[in-house]
């Protein structure tokens, strides 16, 4: 009984564990979706928006390291702090400027190139904004504290105490960060469905040339397309910072999340949360039942692994259109 | 003017087809050899062939096992990393089984050893195409490193966990460990990468080349004109890995001397040559060579340059390095997908009708 229990906690834990990766996975597919490039970027982007949320709020001067090496300066930080809030407007508006120059700067040149060319440009966009938020903020791991509550929910251990006589322990992040993701999925469903732009978004999905043809601004809607991303990053960073630390490794949670893409399949919302569950069930419990027998840390690969199977068998994933291939 | 081909006359079929048409890219070529062979041994010192030149050569073996996978057969891979971990934990695994056997043998068995598990990660590619396989390869990424990882056998119950080369000769010249010249950890480099192209460039210009390149263009349209894209994928996947692995096994035994997996063979090495073979120039042999020779010489350069020259401080240079990094790869994208191989073409181009342009 009490290792069913335990295996309860591990299937809840990983649910919330499958939250985290499905809001990263959620802006690979709405890039995706809308340009059809397959933003490799996109966890870089997380790091990025966390790096610039720590450093606007703490007052850093952007680019401190760089001045000082050139000028022999002591510059650090400007000596205020600003609110959260505030903070993460700013950061919003940053994730803006981003969208909008990755588009003039990179995606306007490389229309109509095939999709492996642009995946690619995405990783060299990766390798630069990641030395970029370097050089502007430090690298440095740092502390990012917007007054999320942390730490082991007493209410939910209590009550399945007296419930089950078995404490579960849920992460109180997990559970605001389930609730952040279920509202921004809520937000984005409302927007494409009931705004003008939404359905411009929408059409540009379904078809580039036909959307053109009616007068929608391609260049308009890739911008907007990449701003919303940006700002699912900014969630997802806020969130995965809170958690684990402003650092290095926060990009690499897009490797997480490419294999909950590949379950779920590229063009599906849905698709990027149930293949979030399942991965994150899917892994928690693989290293809980058969981790131990085979040295561990199988959290590594599994996740992969079972992508890889799973697309052998059903090439688009779960929810993927149809792909189908004409000479 | 310089470059010419004028009076430069083919009498048969044999001499219209071979790599160098031109008898002055034959002349360059041959001194070049020449000048590898037999200058650069002898003035050659620990600092150029560790920083410079071995690297360089293993990593332009692992760039044409890379070309050969994404430029001329079209599948992308970033499990690279993985690979060349099987040649190193092969090799390692080998040298130390057999210690009577020349270490030349333990590598090209590495190689082999890895072109078998490269098909087998392979396999995936007749179902799932484009970055949904450049994913896929992923799995192979992570899930070799963290088998050399786990499983002790593969580094002999070791206590650190790091495999170590033992010390092997060639022809009475110690090639691994830490009495082994420069100059003859060079030469072995430079023999493997020497055949390496000579193979790699015959096979991407004969039969096997062209049904890469084929189901690389367009797939569907190769199967129907009867390429077996079984044998065609797979026969890629296997070479491609088979180059790897030798690249793996002589970073491993020959350069580093001593690897443990997670640093040596991690996910950032698959990018590394995943960024030679774009820089350098997709489906090109020289283009390997060139971009080995650019990612290798790239952070000496800026390393001297920063820190040497400014006197900034390291980590600043390395995050430099990274944005220059990422950067150029988004400007060859756009500005010269073929990459450096397609502007010494141009070059070429350009000098033989120099200096009359028109």
């Amino acid at each position: 009984m009490d290792q069913l229990l335990y295996a309860a906690e591990v299937v809840a834990n990983g649910l919330m564990a499958g939250v985290m990766y499905a809001l990263v996975a959620l802006g690979f597919v709405l890039i995706y979706k809308a340009s059809g490039v397959f933003n490799y970027a996109q966890g870089v982007l997380c790091l990025f928006a966390a790096l610039t949320l720590v450093g606007i709020q703490q007052g850093q001067v952007p680019f401190a390291h760089l001045i000082n090496a050139i000028t022999g300066g002591h510059l650090d930080h400007f000596g205020w702090t600003v609110p959260s809030a505030l903070a993460i407007v700013l950061t919003a508006a940053v994730m803006v400027g981003v969208a909008w120059a990755v588009n003039i700067l990179i995606l306007r040149h490389l229309v109509n190139q095939p999709p492996i060319i642009l995946f690619m440009a995405t990783i060299g966009l990766a390798y630069f904004l990641e030395g970029l938020g370097d050089v502007m903020w430090g690298a440095d791991v740092k502390t990012l504290d917007i007054g999320i509550p942390q730490g082991v929910s007493e209410t939910i251990e209590g009550w399945t105490d007296r419930a089950f006589g078995y404490g579960f322990f849920i992460d109180r992040l997990d559970l605001v960060a389930t609730a952040v993701a279920t509202a921004l999925v809520a937000a984005l469903v409302l927007f494409s469905q009931y705004t003008k732009q939404g359905r411009a978004m929408r059409a540009v999905a379904d078809d580039h040339q036909a959307a053109l043809s009616v007068g929608i601004s391609l260049r308009f809607i890739w911008v907007l397309v990449w701003s919303i991303a940006g700002f699912v990053a900014l969630v997802a960073g806020i969130m995965w910072g809170t958690k684990s630390g402003v650092q290095f490794s926060l990009s690499l949670i897009a490797l997480k999340a490419l294999p909950v893409l590949m379950l779920g399949g590229f063009t599906s919302i849905p698709g990027a949360i149930i293949g979030g569950l399942i991965i994150g069930v899917g892994e928690k419990l693989f290293e809980y039942f058969v981790g131990p027998m085979i040295g561990g840390a199988t959290e590594n690969w599994f996740a992969y692994v079972l992508a890889l199977l799973f697309l052998v068998f059903r090439p688009q994933g779960l929810f993927g259109e149809r792909i189908i291939e004409r000479v | 003017m310089f470059y010419r081909e004028a009076g430069d006359f083919k009498t048969s079929y044999r001499e219209d087809s071979q790599t160098f048409p031109l008898a002055l890219d034959r002349w360059a070529y041959r001194l070049l050899m020449a000048v590898a062979v037999l200058v650069v041994p002898f003035v050659i010192d620990g600092y150029w062939a560790n920083a410079i030149l071995v690297p360089f050569l293993i990593y332009a073996i692992a760039a044409i096992g890379l070309n050969i996978l994404v430029g001329y057969a079209g599948q992308l891979s970033l499990g690279t990393g993985g690979f060349m971990a099987v040649g190193a934990y092969a090799v390692y695994k080998l040298s130390v089984a057999f210690p009577g056997i020349n270490i030349v043998f333990h590598i090209i068995a590495a190689g082999g050893i890895t072109a078998l598990v490269g098909m087998l990660f392979g396999l995936p590619s007749l179902r799932i195409k484009g970055f949904y396989l450049a994913v896929a390869t992923l799995a192979a990424q992570f899930f070799l490193v963290w088998l050399f990882n786990k499983v002790p056998w593969f580094y002999n119950y070791s206590a650190s966990g790091q495999i170590n080369a033992p010390d092997r000769s060639v022809l009475g010249w110690m090639v691994t460990g830490p009495l082994a010249t420069p100059a003859a950890k060079y030469l072995i480099c430079l023999a493997f990468a020497f055949v390496v192209a000579w193979i790699a460039r015959n096979l991407t210009r004969g039969m096997t080349g062209r049904k890469w390149m084929a189901i690389r263009d367009m797939d569907i349209a190769a199967e129907i004109i009867g390429v077996n894209p079984l044998t065609a994928k797979l026969t890629a996947f296997g070479v491609s890995s088979f180059f790897i692995g030798i690249a793996g096994a002589l970073f491993f035994a020959v350069y580093l001397g001593a690897a443990e997996v997670g640093e040596a063979f991690g996910i950032n090495k698959s990018f590394l040559i995943l960024f030679m073979v774009i820089i350098g120039g997709l489906g090109s042999i020289f283009g390997s060579f060139a971009g080995a020779a650019f990612m290798v010489l790239l952070p000496v350069a800026l390393k001297n340059l920063l820190v040497g020259g400014f006197g900034w401080p390291t980590d600043l240079a390395a995050h430099i390095e990274l944005m220059i990094v990422g950067g150029l790869i988004v400007i060859f994208l756009i500005a010269e997908p073929h990459g450096l191989a397609q502007l010494w073409r141009l070059t070429k181009e350009k000098l033989r009708l120099w200096p009359f342009p028109h």
